[in-house]
């Protein structure tokens, strides 16, 4: 199936109910199979400029890439996946890109951006992040988080030093110990995961989860994943109805059928004629 | 503001001590951070552990160990106004910062730069045996930390059913008709569906501000008292009449 029959994509975000401007950046790519969801920070508007460059650099740099080469094919230095490369690099020129402006425009000083970003290719889906913005799965019964926070209280629970169940009053929660354009240099974490039919792929500024209980996100999607739009919509007002404290953002993937690359010389025959 | 201990003695306030260091030290010895000499408190007791906001106590193999809020222990992430006990003394820990206050600055996604790593201190004369075994060794907030393995990273949430979200007044739906006639469901949940799921689903959302009645999917939208609701969500008014694969339903508040 074409990637772009195979995968259903909404996106909403919202301002919440106590800030004054939106500084989360959504986007996705439903032919590419891209999605990125970045939540800025930094004073007046830098955030959102921030959170905007990460969005803008990651989808239209991938965009043309992915033009002329495919994500499933090995990386002729790393043998990774060429889709892992493209995230991996991208959030990196993303970083000096946000880093750039930082340094030279003094509104825009110190501002920087967490990052989440899922590219699907051949039944699989590459997920870079940065931060402590997150991508959870819903496969079956079993709702679960992909990424793991680079946060301060993340690396505490990891430690042993508290309890998940402590972690919720923890007053640390929102200090994230990576970002994109605060330093020269990122590190993003990258990983491939096999993707199934049924499977659905929430990407969440941490205006959701801070807001709402995983369980209650999990039933959420359980509920409505008949209808994604509104299952999108559903998460932003609970997160607002439960305080709305921070900007909320959400990307909701489905997957409603298998998207396996072309292989052989016929397909590749066939994708020469279409380009 | 930091957080700050006030030592008392048979509720006489004897002195209060701000908790600004990385490590507090509270034991018999003088070289102790807060000195509590009586003869019942080990010479390196317990110590402290503050990272920013939050405070850890922890019992370093004292003699007589120490409890808080009457529970003995020998690691406790410190909340506010917790009282810790060492033999007769207490120890009230008070930090007045809100953990979820609508103060913009505390809100906002902050990154941490420095390393909030927590070694011994340089030219310290701890033995270092305590050192060794405190949480926060291991904490390296240079962003440096090893990648999580696929397994680690994935943390297993089974789905449950979701919590009430705002008190509200509770309401009912009963069915009116076909073989489940008389049954009510309680509206205890933020959501509740209705309906059979790929022919036609209805979801119900408790809301701070009363229900509401959205189409989820199949062919047909469900009717209240009548009138097809279309895709946008409808706000329920008590006796109003759900109808939905024929089947018709009374929304009402309990008394």
């Amino acid at each position: 199936m074409d990637i772009q029959d195979a995968l259903q994509i909404v996106s909403e975000s919202h301002t919440g109910m106590v800030r004054s401007h939106n500084e989360d950046s959504v986007t996705f790519d439903a032919s590419s199979g891209l999605v990125v969801l970045a939540d800025g920070m930094g004073g007046y508007n830098a955030g959102e400029v921030a959170s905007g460059i990460a969005a803008s650099v990651l989808s239209v740099e991938i965009g043309h890439q992915l033009a002329t080469s495919r994500p499933e094919k090995k990386d002729a230095v790393s043998g990774e996946d060429v889709g892992v490369v493209l995230l991996r690099e991208n959030v990196k020129k993303a970083n000096a890109s946000i880093f750039h402006v930082a340094a030279s425009q003094p509104q825009y000083s110190g501002m920087g951006t967490t990052i989440v970003a899922g590219l699907f290719y051949d039944n699989r889906v590459a997920v870079a992040h940065v931060g402590d913005s997150r991508m959870y799965r819903l496969r079956g019964e079993i709702f679960e988080s992909v990424t793991r926070d680079h946060s301060l209280l993340q690396e505490q629970i990891d430690s042993g030093m508290i309890s998940k169940a402590d972690a919720r009053n923890s007053k640390n929660k929102n200090l994230v110990t990576r970002a994109v354009g605060i330093d020269a240099e990122v590190e993003p974490e990258v990983h491939v995961y096999d993707v199934q039919v049924g499977d659905i792929y929430l990407l969440c500024s941490d205006g959701l989860n801070d807001m709402i209980e995983d369980e209650e996100i999990g039933a959420t999607l359980q509920m409505l994943k008949a209808n994604l739009p509104l299952a999108a919509k559903e998460l932003i007002q609970l997160a607002n109805d439960n305080g709305g404290r921070d900007n909320v953002s959400v990307i909701l993937v489905k997957v409603n059928g298998k998207f396996s690359a072309p292989h052989g010389w016929l397909a590749n025959l066939y994708t020469w004629f279409k380009n | 503001m930091p957080a700050k201990l006030i030592l008392s003695l048979d509720g006489a306030v004897l002195n209060e001590y701000r908790l600004d260091k990385e490590r507090t030290t509270i034991g018999r010895k003088p070289r102790n951070d807060i000195v509590i000499d009586n003869l019942a408190v080990s010479s390196e007791h317990a110590a402290i552990i503050t990272i920013l906001n939050d405070s850890f106590l922890e019992d370093l193999e004292s003699t007589n160990g120490l409890s808080v809020n009457g529970v003995v222990t020998k690691k406790h992430f410190l909340q506010n106004n917790d009282v810790i006990e060492i033999g007769k003394y207490k120890l009230k820990y008070v930090n007045e910062q809100p953990a979820s206050a609508t103060q913009d600055d505390l809100e906002k996604t902050m990154v941490l730069r420095r390393p909030a790593t927590i070694a011994p201190e340089p030219g310290s004369t701890d033995s270092g045996d305590g050192n060794a075994e405190l949480p926060g060794s291991q904490v390296d907030a240079t962003g440096q930390s090893s990648m999580p393995k696929v397994g680690e990273a994935t943390q297993k949430v089974a789905v449950a059913q979701p919590v009430a979200a705002q008190p509200q007044q509770a309401a009912v739906v009963q069915v009116l008709n076909g073989p489940n006639v008389g049954k009510e469901v309680e509206l205890v949940k933020s959501l509740t569906t209705l309906g059979k799921p790929g022919v036609q689903v209805a979801v119900l959302a408790k809301r701070p501000h009363g229900f509401f009645i959205t189409h989820v999917e199949g062919a047909k939208f469900p009717s209240v008292n009548g009138e097809s609701t279309g895709e946008q969500p409808h706000q329920l008014y008590d006796h109003d009449i759900i109808e939905l694969l024929g089947v018709k339903m009374e929304f009402y508040f309990k008394a």
